[in-house]
């Protein structure tokens, strides 16, 4: 009997995948699902509020600018919130932040995966020079502390104009935060990636005489995917934190409303016993905060059960 | 061990380096020209020379003695950073903040991580109970709320509904006083975050093979947690602690500007809402320098402590 045959007659359980089987594990988690869902919820509120806003429809959250009744009127039946001192509701512009927070926390977790994941799969492919630059950048990053550096980057991109575009509102918030916030990623996928090169499909990629870029973007930067994931679905809660408080700096949207604008003006509120509007721009931030987190370490658990919570 | 440290020294260098031409690029690169925000509106074209030649934006920007990327690292290393919008020196007014800060963040830091290293170990000699469960989730829904509520809420119900604590900082106060109600709102916000992280630290220790051979030999749980657990965890735990002492300098930007305290979070305040890049800049200088400095103490001390750590 040849070798070919004896491989033929041989039956192969189908292998599960990485994804497969973290899924599976996801799906026993009620808890973490539920809490997956939140996050879905905020995420197609944000979508939907996009979707009014291009068609124009004149529903409640696009119409947050209209006066709706008396200045700081108490929640009631009417409106469900209260309103703030211009008569706005509360409630409209809770729904209408959750667009600017999530906005804000997805344009910056591109921006910083898009620096990270190759400079750090570059870094730990390459080593030598190469790697000492990109380990200098982020270690020069790192030395400053991250409030600063955000605080640092928004105050000097606001209202500046380069390569003729001008950068405005949120648009210097998720830049500050997303160009200052790849270090972590960057350091977890180098480290994971001078494990992974020399592992066997590395070789064999090498081997097939594979091009550097192919078996960086196409073999390795896959293979350590799920940790891009699990690291953004925990870094979001940060970013909207950090949104929160650079709008509370006035660093942030100045004409839209926002959760950290909202908690801005609730300073003065608090005072004459208006409490609404900090309550609601908190539960709406607590909400997701606390799904993401709950969320992000079922994830992780089901993606990759060696890393622990730190 | 001479020579690590030397090299050690060394290696700080080229962060240093690195964070002066952060800085460089971006005040001066990005930032700009802001002379003409700083003489205000209907300024003359003189006043706005005469602060452009102050600050030194009319020299050229590279390639010369006397340009603006060489006075940058020049005043950086002499922390000579001239004077702010109000014609103080910056160095003056760090060091006049430097003390209010450490007197809210030091009492703040410490009782975080007091409070949370000994819940930590009650809740991991109570592992995997649903006390333990309980304990986690109040610890994330803690890390949920915003810090500016967990602020702005103490600060209405304690001070300004209940009167306990004065609302606001006042010069007759004493320190104690004004300090108090932010220490303790600060320490209610880092509770969480902390308490889970030293959790895991214990429960990663109560896994090794010293805590079996421990239960085995047939010692209590808390003799384990305290005389065996608690020694070997105490190396995450000063790792934490003296990392983020650099930190405690910087004070707390949302906390001293709630209460009004003067110290450096006030300051970078101040300095954001009106735009002054040099004092900004001053602040992040001087505090990765004390990051690359505590670093490098850790480090050493490491290789003092630990004979495991080679000096390679």
């Amino acid at each position: 009997m040849s070798d070919s045959e004896n491989i033929t007659r041989t039956h192969l359980p189908k292998g599960r995948s990485l994804w497969r089987d973290g899924l599976r594990r996801l799906r026993k988690r009620k808890f973490a699902m539920v809490c997956f869902v939140v996050v879905l919820i905020y995420f197609s509120l944000a979508a939907f509020i996009y979707l009014a806003e291009f068609f124009d429809w004149r529903i409640g959250p696009t119409l947050w600018a209209e006066q709706v009744g008396p200045s700081y009127a108490p929640p009631s039946s009417v409106n469900y919130l209260g309103t703030d001192i211009f008569g706005q509701s509360v409630c409209r512009k809770t729904l209408y932040g959750t667009k600017i927070s999530i906005t804000v926390a997805l344009c910056a977790s591109f921006i910083s995966i898009a620096i990270g994941v190759p400079l750090g799969a570059i870094a730990g492919y390459f080593r030598g020079v190469v790697d000492e630059i990109i380990v200098w950048i982020y270690s020069t990053l790192s030395s400053i502390p991250y409030i600063l550096l955000i605080l640092a980057f928004a105050v000097v991109l606001r209202d500046k104009t380069i390569f003729g575009y001008k950068i405005t509102g949120i648009t210097a918030v998720y830049l500050a935060i997303g160009l200052t916030s790849w270090v972590g990623i960057c350091r977890l996928i180098r480290g994971e990636v001078i494990k992974h090169k020399g592992r066997e499909y590395i070789l064999a990629a090498i081997s097939y005489g594979c091009s550097e870029r192919r078996i960086i973007f196409k073999h390795l930067i896959p293979n350590v995917f799920h940790l891009i994931i699990i690291d953004f679905s925990l870094r979001f809660v940060a970013f909207i934190h950090a949104e929160v408080i650079l709008s509370f700096l006035g660093l942030g949207e100045a004409d839209r409303p926002s959760w950290g604008a909202m908690i801005n003006d609730a300073r003065i509120e608090l005072s004459r016993g208006v409490w609404w509007q900090m309550a609601a721009a908190t539960a709406a931030i607590f909400f997701i905060s606390l799904a993401l987190n709950i969320f992000g370490d079922a994830l992780r658990d089901s993606l990759d059960p060696k890393l622990r919570i730190q | 061990m001479t020579s690590y440290i030397i090299r050690r020294l060394l290696y700080t260098i080229p962060i240093v380096f690195g964070v002066l031409l952060l800085t460089f690029v971006l005040f001066t690169l990005v930032g700009g020209d802001i002379s003409i925000e700083i003489a205000g509106k209907g300024a003359t074209q003189e006043t706005i020379e005469e602060i452009r030649e102050e600050y030194g934006l009319n020299k050229p920007l590279f390639l010369a003695w006397d340009s603006q990327f060489i006075n940058h690292f020049k005043s950086a290393l002499t922390f000579d950073f001239g004077r702010a919008r109000d014609r103080e020196p910056i160095i003056g007014k760090i060091k006049r903040g430097v003390g209010p800060s450490l007197a809210l963040t030091v009492p703040m830091f410490f009782g975080i991580v007091i409070i949370s290293v000994s819940l930590a170990l009650v809740v991991a000699s109570v592992r995997g109970s649903i006390w333990d469960i309980l304990a986690v989730f109040i610890c994330v829904a803690g890390m949920s709320i915003p810090y500016l509520s967990f602020i702005l809420f103490g600060q209405y119900f304690l001070a300004y509904k209940w009167g306990l604590f004065p609302v606001f900082f006042s010069p007759d106060l004493t320190m104690a006083q004004y300090v108090a109600l932010p220490v303790l709102i600060g320490i209610a916000a880092g509770l969480g975050g902390n308490l889970r992280f030293y959790r895991t630290v214990m429960l990663d220790e109560m896994r090794s093979d010293y805590v079996r051979t421990a239960f085995a030999k047939g010692l209590d749980t808390k003799r384990v947690l305290f005389k065996h657990v608690l020694k070997n965890a105490m190396v995450p735990i000063i790792t934490r602690v003296v990392l983020a002492i650099p930190f405690l300098f910087l004070g707390s930007l949302l906390l001293e500007r709630f209460f009004g305290i003067p110290g450096l979070g006030y300051l970078m305040i101040e300095a954001i809402s009106s735009r002054d890049y040099f004092v900004i800049n001053a602040m992040t200088y001087i505090s990765a320098i004390l990051f690359v400095v505590f670093n490098l103490i850790t480090d050493i001390c490491y290789s003092l402590v630990d004979p495991r750590i080679s000096l390679e």
